[in-house]
């Protein structure tokens, strides 16, 4: 386990160890590798790149796309775009909200089987509101339609 | 050199100078937060705004460098008022705590209030929540009294190259912290301590102790090495509270731990101000007079030098002391004594 | 059988979702069943709306036999067996499922250059790019004209830089070429984060080589040897894209040393961005390409001077990029006589909203916002009236209906207090709230404030609070004038674009919206009924069947009544969440 965990780390740092300017890159595979940043990856990968840890940490907790924790294992990714919010995105959250049990700052169900986040915009307005779930896109949503795909959600993974 | 305008005066500086630098050439006073002359410029205070002609919003002197015929204004009613609302919004998110502050009396933000006349603030809102107490012996970090000027992250970085804080998250969660929010874990330099405009930072041991006005400060030499650090001692009733250090001086005002927080050695009640003498066998050591101090040592020495020979000395200097009194202690062993037996504590 | 059959299937991101996958494999399953000689191609797609920028019709389907090209909107998998035995063996187009005479209007008005291969060429094929006439003007730059002829060349365009501000591209390019230097580097900004953006998305996923053209002149002109592209990880088509084509190109000579036995050398390396909207900020951009947190720098000194790594640096973005290779192939003149005076060329809005035919348009500058709306747009989604249009996202502002007629550039734009930003337009109708907009904006910019200056990240904070409490019914006497005074500020102290622009939505909605904000303000009242916290929910008796869907869904109880008797709100214990009316079918909840 130790091992191969500083061994994914040690394939990460020998990628990048050429050049500059690459911490974000690094974190990048990172999460690629772990689904998050662990705090014993950012410790360890310090030490070999000579980059204070303070630095790794100050741009995980910059940039949204990295997480400090475990996610779930359904990612459910609502579009704040300016058209979805016309158009209704926040009610479909409070919905999500409602049916994951998810407290206002919280963000993964407590049994890791939802992650709920929200992207500014992908793009897809002509269909909105959106929401991403599990990568597949899902125009013109309503808290309804949201309800059902939760659901399957839930039978999937159960099953 | 090029030559620029300044509130109505020329002034000739080299290229590559900040319109800032250039203004304090003139003593023409531009508030700031964010600016240390010792470490680069960042921009992020927004205090040092000022006009340039041609140019069509307000930019910070800080970063801006002195062109050639450029025309400056530092003070206007515009930039006034500007810089009233930056005050105003730090305030707005700043623990109205003066009364029991460390740096009440001796803190820029509290300064800039008192000169723009803040006292009723227009933007009451939600106000930063970092009151976790940091474990560590020597620094108090009350983060929600920080105004992210970004000194403390930069001297951690430019100067001390320990890099043990760094800006975490953004916006209105912003805020300076070790990795993974945990405490304080570094060299314990002080020196974020130094640079600290506000009471963000401060000494744990000189908590509670004077406020600024009771102190009286000496200017003196750090005795801890032979470095020779610039300390200034600020002592109340011939009690030392707390030790700084200033810019100006060859240390630039930057000390390590010891010099900075080392200094309750100086009010200890075991600290030896005397010598101190064994004069029976097996009795105690008792306190006693340099001169009867010094006639003991001279006469043993003569004696040992005259029945063993020299080499039956030696002597062990210390780190402590200057490079001028370990050469005179070496040539005191080599010449006056004749033995080579000399060493130093550095050396191990 | 007929010959030289081609289907092409928009494929993008929510060409995706409205089921282009399952079209696609659903005309290879029933060609192949019927042994046809087609060739069914993943069309390039422009975005998800498909290659021709008509996003209310997805899928949208050619049929192309014998160079007779017919294009199908509303396809799902269902269809596709009736499509290929009519019109593919039957030769018999299906007309009920062909495009409507709205699909000929949406482009008669437009004007493609950045577009107009977008769409008909495929993007992962560079022969495509170079049969099209790709790679031809780099070729000619590279064999018979000097760096300052280029640079000349794009200054007499007149071409502005299409990531929002609109600096002449060509001026830029002089500025960063009269540095002395040992090396240069150009950077691509393809960190499209304003929400309702997807012009730069939508370019790299349908023709990426003309942006990596572009660059390659720009590298030529300025003298660099090394070029980034900085793109958001939110778009796993694009980067795909990307670097499919960058390979494509190393491998055909056109990146690399020595291209096309020149002497030039240049490559491009991709930096994904990894979700900061502030980096789409220059020097925040070139901070975060270094590796570092996404924190703006002072400018002076500007990039072109003092950029990656210290040394000059040009950043255009994707648009902007991709007008080069036009530029050099029918010269300065012919794009200068393209556009309004002090505009020129065309520019590519991500149209959206409550629009009857939302989708992605390439217009020249100048059209004025009535054209865009009414003619290509095909007027307002449900026969409502227009009420704005929000331009610049989080940096522009709303223009009103009463400036319909305004031609759309740079200067026009800044003179109504919105901006030209990188595109993205969203129509707003009488059933928007523009206190609530204003709000959304200041929302999003202070989430994506990076925290480095005190206006943007305490000023967009106390923007946003004040602009809560009055969508919220808490407002106070002097708040417009308080927002007025603070937005003010914070655009003339700010660090960077961000804090500069984030103001531009509160002011523009006060100085054309001011009743609104009174009405939020002094009667507890919100006109469009879009803050919650303002309006009451009630049940009309008389279309109430009773069905219980709002008992049901009440969180507290408030919506009550006997099954199949009319249900009735208790206004003391509503919360005013809106769940009743979501869920009713009979609209018998309304609110006031």
């Amino acid at each position: 386990m130790e091992a191969a965990f500083s061994g994914k780390l040690e394939t990460v740092y020998r990628r990048y160890v050429d050049e500059d300017g690459n911490a974000i890159s690094i974190l990048q595979d990172i999460q690629a590798e772990f689904g998050y940043i662990p705090e014993e990856a950012i410790n360890s990968i310090a030490r070999m790149t000579g980059i204070a840890p303070s630095m790794f940490f100050g741009i995980v907790t910059f940039y949204t796309q990295f997480h400090t924790r475990p996610r779930g294992a359904n990612i459910i990714t609502a579009c704040c775009g300016t058209v979805c919010h016309v158009k209704g995105a926040q009610r479909i959250i409070s919905r999500i909200h409602d049916e994951l049990r998810l407290k206002e700052d919280q963000d993964t169900t407590r049994d890791k089987l939802f992650t709920l986040e929200k992207v500014n915009c992908i793009g897809a307005c002509s269909i909105a509101p959106v929401v991403v779930v599990n990568q597949k896109v899902h125009g013109r949503m309503s808290p309804e339609k949201m309800a059902r795909e939760l659901k399957k959600c839930r039978e999937r993974t159960d099953a | 050199m090029i030559s620029l305008t300044i509130d109505g005066r020329e002034v000739s500086v080299f290229e590559g100078t900040s319109v800032l630098e250039a203004a304090r050439i003139l003593e023409i006073d531009i508030p700031t937060l964010c600016h240390d002359p010792r470490l680069k410029p960042f921009g992020g205070c927004r205090l040092c705004i000022v006009e340039i002609r041609g140019m069509a919003r307000p930019v910070t002197a800080c970063t801006t460098p002195a062109i050639g015929g450029m025309v400056v204004t530092t003070t206007s009613e515009r930039l006034y008022r500007l810089r009233r609302t930056i005050i105003e919004l730090l305030l707005s998110d700043h623990p109205n705590d003066c009364m029991v502050c460390a740096r009440a009396g001796d803190c820029t933000l509290q300064e800039q209030a008192y000169f723009y006349k803040l006292r009723l603030n227009r933007f009451t809102g939600e106000m930063r929540d970092h009151d976790r107490v940091d474990a560590n012996p020597f620094i108090k970090r009350e983060m929600n009294k920080c105004i992210l000027c970004g000194l403390c992250v930069r001297v951690c970085d430019e100067v001390q190259g320990v890099n043990a804080i760094d800006f975490a998250f953004r916006g209105f969660n912003a805020r300076v912290t070790p990795p993974f929010e945990k405490d304080l874990d570094c060299e314990f330099c002080g020196q974020c301590v130094a640079v600290c405009p506000t009471g963000a930072l401060t000494g744990k041991v000189w908590a509670g102790e004077a406020r600024q006005k009771d102190v009286k400060m000496t200017d003196t030499v750090c005795s801890y090495c032979g470095c020779g650090c610039n300390i200034t001692l600020h002592t109340v009733r011939d009690r030392v509270v707390r030790i700084t250090s200033r810019p100006d001086t060859h240390n630039r005002g930057w000390l390590c731990a010891k010099g900075r927080f080392g200094y309750e050695f100086i009010n200890h009640p075991d600290r030896l101000k005397t010598p101190l003498i064994r004069r029976k066998k097996g009795g105690n050591l008792e306190p006693a007079a340099w001169e009867d101090a010094f006639d003991l040592i001279a006469g043993q020495f003569t004696r040992i030098k005259e029945e063993s020979g020299p080499d039956a000395l030696g002597g062990l200097a210390s780190a402590r002391c200057t490079n001028e009194e370990n050469y005179v202690f070496q040539k005191f062993f080599r010449a006056v004594i004749g033995t080579n037996n000399i060493d130093h504590c550095a050396r191990y | 059988m007929p010959k030289g059959v081609t289907v092409n299937v928009c494929m993008g991101t929510g060409g995706i979702a409205g089921g282009a996958d399952e079209v696609l494999a659903a005309f290879r399953e029933e060609l192949s069943r019927n042994s046809v000689e087609g060739r069914v191609l993943e069309k390039c797609a422009v975005h998800q709306v498909g290659c021709r920028g008509f996003c209310a019709r997805d899928v949208l389907v050619d049929i192309t036999i014998d160079d007779e090209r017919t294009t199908y909107q509303y396809i799902r998998p269902d269809m596709v067996k009736r499509l290929v035995s009519e019109h593919i063996i039957g030769g018999e187009p299906v007309a009920d499922w062909m495009v409507s005479d709205e699909y000929h209007r949406f482009h008669d008005l437009q004007k493609k250059i950045v577009l107009a291969d977008c769409g008909t060429i495929d993007p992962e094929d560079i022969e495509a790019y170079i049969d099209a006439g790709g790679y031809r003007a780099i070729t000619e730059v590279l064999e018979s004209r000097t760096p300052a002829e280029v640079i000349d060349e794009v200054r007499r365009s007149g071409l502005r830089g299409r990531g929002g501000a609109g600096f002449p591209t060509g001026q830029k390019w002089e500025l960063c070429a009269a540095n002395e230097a040992d090396r240069r580097y150009i950077i691509c900004n393809a960190d499209e984060g304003d929400p309702g953006a997807f012009m730069d998305r939508s370019v790299i996923e349908g023709n990426p080589h003309s942006v990596i053209e572009g660059m390659l002149i720009g590298a030529y002109a300025v003298g660099s040897d090394s070029g980034y592209v900085y793109i958001r990880a939110e778009y796993p088509l694009a980067v795909d894209r990307l670097r499919l084509a960058l390979d494509q190109a190393r491998a055909k000579g056109f990146l690399g040393p020595d291209i096309l036995n020149s002497g030039f050398s240049f490559d491009i390396k991709i930096k994904l961005g990894a979700g900061a909207f502030v980096c789409g900020e220059e020097t925040a951009l070139i901070a975060s390409i270094e590796g570092e947190r996404g924190m703006p720098r002072a400018k002076p000194p500007y990039p072109a001077d003092k950029g990656l790594w210290g040394k000059p640096t040009i950043i255009n973005n994707v648009e902007t990029w991709a007008n080069l290779p036009p530029i050099i192939n029918n010269g300065a003149d012919w794009y200068a006589g393209i556009g309004s005076e002090k505009s020129k060329g065309t520019k590519v809005f991500a149209l959206t909203g409550k629009i009857r035919n939302t989708g992605l348009i390439e217009v020249p500058m100048g059209i004025s916002l009535r054209d865009i709306i009414f003619d290509i747009g095909g007027g307002i989604e449900g026969g409502r009236l227009l009420k704005a249009v929000q331009t610049g996202g989080p940096s522009g502002g709303c223009i009103p209906q009463q400036h319909i007629d305004l031609a759309m550039d740079y200067d026009n734009l800044l003179a109504v207090g919105s901006m030209m930003g990188s595109g993205g337009m969203v129509v707003l109708d009488e059933s928007d709230c523009m206190v609530n907009i204003a709000r959304f904006f200041l929302e999003f910019t202070q989430a994506e404030s990076c925290g480095k200056c005190t206006p943007c990240r305490l000023g967009t904070k106390r923007l946003l609070e004040i602009l809560t409490r009055i969508t919220e019914g808490e407002g106070r006497k002097g708040d417009i004038e308080l927002l007025e005074d603070l937005a003010g500020d914070v655009r003339d102290t700010s660090l960077c674009g961000l804090g500069m622009s984030a103001p531009n939505p509160v002011l523009s909605t006060i100085r054309y919206f001011r009743h609104e904000y009174e009405a939020h303000i002094h009667d507890k009242h919100c006109p469009a009924k879009v803050c919650r916290k303002l309006l009451t929910f009630f049940i009309r008796e008389d279309l109430c069947v009773g069905c219980g869907m709002c008992r049901k869904a009440c969180p507290t109880g408030a919506a009550d009544g006997k099954p199949k008797a009319p249900h009735h709100i208790d206004t003391s214990s509503c919360v005013k969440c809106g769940a009743c009316y979501d869920v009713c079918k009979f609209k018998a909840v309304l609110k006031e």
